[in-house]
């Protein structure tokens, strides 16, 4: 990219802040009611943080990848590569971080979440349930209409923000990596968000 | 070679054919300003219409047909040039949405550009964009930010040829790369080229603007609002009583009639969702134009807001 200290934040926004929440309306429209699924696994992987259950940990990376796929497929190859064609490399990531906690958590066993009830495990799953049940109320909180809400498991920002709560308890190098993809694509979201803002004046 | 449809239509713009449709003489009671290309002599209103981020609204079918409405009035309002890039996400679908739905397939000028790092791939995008946008072809393609121009000229210019295109140019945008850009409006024979300017942003006139008129390069203004912020604070404080010697009621006008007047300006190309908005635009291209005194005055009220 030639001269690029001439770059703002903002060249890099291709669309409308109301192009943007009208993609999340739509999307909600169009998969609903898998919304509630999506809030049914966030709660479910609270309880099974703060309990005691056989195969814990590979079911909890096992939901987790099937909500970083879900996402990938339907939200950012479907709907979001609409608007920004950036969103093709960014579903890629996101199904490349499902197959990376496929194949760490469920099939290698690698994936092991610190045990309850110490006060790391309160604290994450704490922060969890926030996202799961907070999230979708910041858009009408925001003036935006309730079919605009972001929840986890099927849009990629409260599965973020969750899944980096939920890998601090993780034990072990795997943490790392896996925290990678999850991190990265907050600091995009924020990114995204302060664009908007700044653009919206 | 223009064939009747084409003909009809500068008419229409030049306001020649008011006393034939009424309903256009309601809306459009004065002469639309055009500018010559200067490579064919063609006449183009002096006022187009920009896609970037406002026409990327996915496969929203509300906003789809608000974009159909602003095409719409900017055709009924002899409006023509309508711009577009790959880059822009899904604004080349909602344009070929809105031209299908509006007939108004053939009444524009549609100019697109290529945007891609291989010069192999350049033919590739641009038929990609031609399905999106539903036409036979393109009057005027460019190459967009000057990415890989070296490979895409010489497919624009053996398209042109061929008569797949009738125009070729490149652009840059805030400024970027005018020495290169310099460099090939010197070394190619180019029919257009797209630049940011406005009231604040006046560095093409120093070497590109004199340029362009000395190699008979038509010039597109792109960002001539920066993007709503010049608008935005601009509304802070009121248009002087004096605009209204050169026909301006709101701040759009008044910018848009200062890009315009420039004698190397032939097209500047705001952005909008709204009909209000696009047939406010299409009005500066219309009435008086300020002089060279003037736009000194203008300059000056601009940077005091």
């Amino acid at each position: 990219m030639s001269e690029w200290w001439t770059y703002r934040l903002t060249s890099f926004l291709l669309f409308s802040p109301r192009t943007y929440h009208r993609l999340f309306e739509l999307y909600n429209l169009a998969i609903w009611p898998a919304q509630l699924a999506g809030v049914t696994i966030g709660l479910a992987i609270v309880a099974l943080l703060i309990g005691h259950r056989a195969h814990r940990d590979r079911i909890v990376a096992g939901l987790l990848a099937l909500c970083w796929l879900w996402v990938a497929w339907a939200f950012l190859y479907q709907r979001y590569a609409q608007i920004n064609w950036a969103a093709t490399w960014f579903a890629a990531a996101f199904a490349f971080e499902a197959l990376l906690l496929a194949a760490s958590g469920v099939f290698a066993g690698r994936i092991n979440f610190s045990p309850p009830p110490g006060p790391g495990v309160r604290i994450a799953a704490t922060l969890i349930a926030i996202v799961v049940v907070g999230y979708p109320l910041l858009a009408p909180l925001a003036g935006r209409p309730w079919t605009a809400a972001e929840t986890f498991g099927v849009t990629p920002d409260p599965t973020a923000i969750a899944t980096v709560a939920t890998l601090a308890l993780v034990r072990g190098c795997v943490r790392g990596l896996l925290l990678i993809i999850p991190l990265l694509w907050c600091a995009i979201a924020g990114a995204t968000l302060w664009a908007m803002a700044t653009a919206s004046g | 070679m223009w064939n009747r449809r084409q003909a009809l239509h500068a008419m229409a713009a030049a306001g020649v054919s008011a006393a034939l449709r009424p309903s256009l003489a309601q809306v459009q009671p004065r002469a639309l300003l055009t500018r010559p290309i200067p490579s064919t002599g063609e006449a183009l209103p002096a006022v187009g219409l920009g896609s970037w981020i406002t026409f990327n609204v996915g496969d929203d079918p509300v906003a789809r047909d608000a974009c159909t409405e602003v095409m719409r009035n900017f055709v009924e309002t002899g409006g023509r040039m309508i711009d577009s890039s790959p880059m822009y996400g899904s604004s080349q679908d909602t344009i070929g949405y809105g031209l299908r739905k509006a007939a108004l397939t053939g009444r524009v000028f549609a100019a697109d550009k290529v945007w891609i790092s291989s010069g192999a791939e350049g033919r590739e995008q641009i038929e990609r964009s031609r399905r999106k946008w539903q036409v036979n072809r393109f009057d005027l393609l460019e190459v967009h930010n000057l990415l890989d121009w070296q490979e895409h000229l010489p497919t624009l210019f053996a398209m042109k040829a061929a008569g797949q295109l009738r125009y070729v140019g490149v652009t840059t945008s805030e400024g970027r790369r005018h020495r290169d850009l310099e460099q090939i409006m010197r070394s190619q024979p180019l029919d257009f080229v797209q630049v940011t300017y406005n009231p604040v942003d006046r560095e093409v006139e120093e070497r590109i603007l004199p340029l362009a008129r000395d190699r008979g390069i038509a010039v597109i203004v792109n960002r001539p609002f920066r993007q709503g912020a010049l608008l935005h604070a601009l509304a802070r404080q009121p248009l002087p009583p004096w605009s209204a010697d050169i026909d301006c009621t709101s701040w759009a006008q008044f910018v848009l009639k200062f890009i315009v007047s420039h004698p190397a300006i032939t097209c500047a190309i705001p952005a909008t969702t709204s009909v209000a908005h696009v047939r406010e635009n299409m009005s500066a291209a219309s009435g008086r134009l300020p002089d060279t005194a003037m736009r000194q005055r203008m300059i000056a009220a601009v940077e005091r807001g």
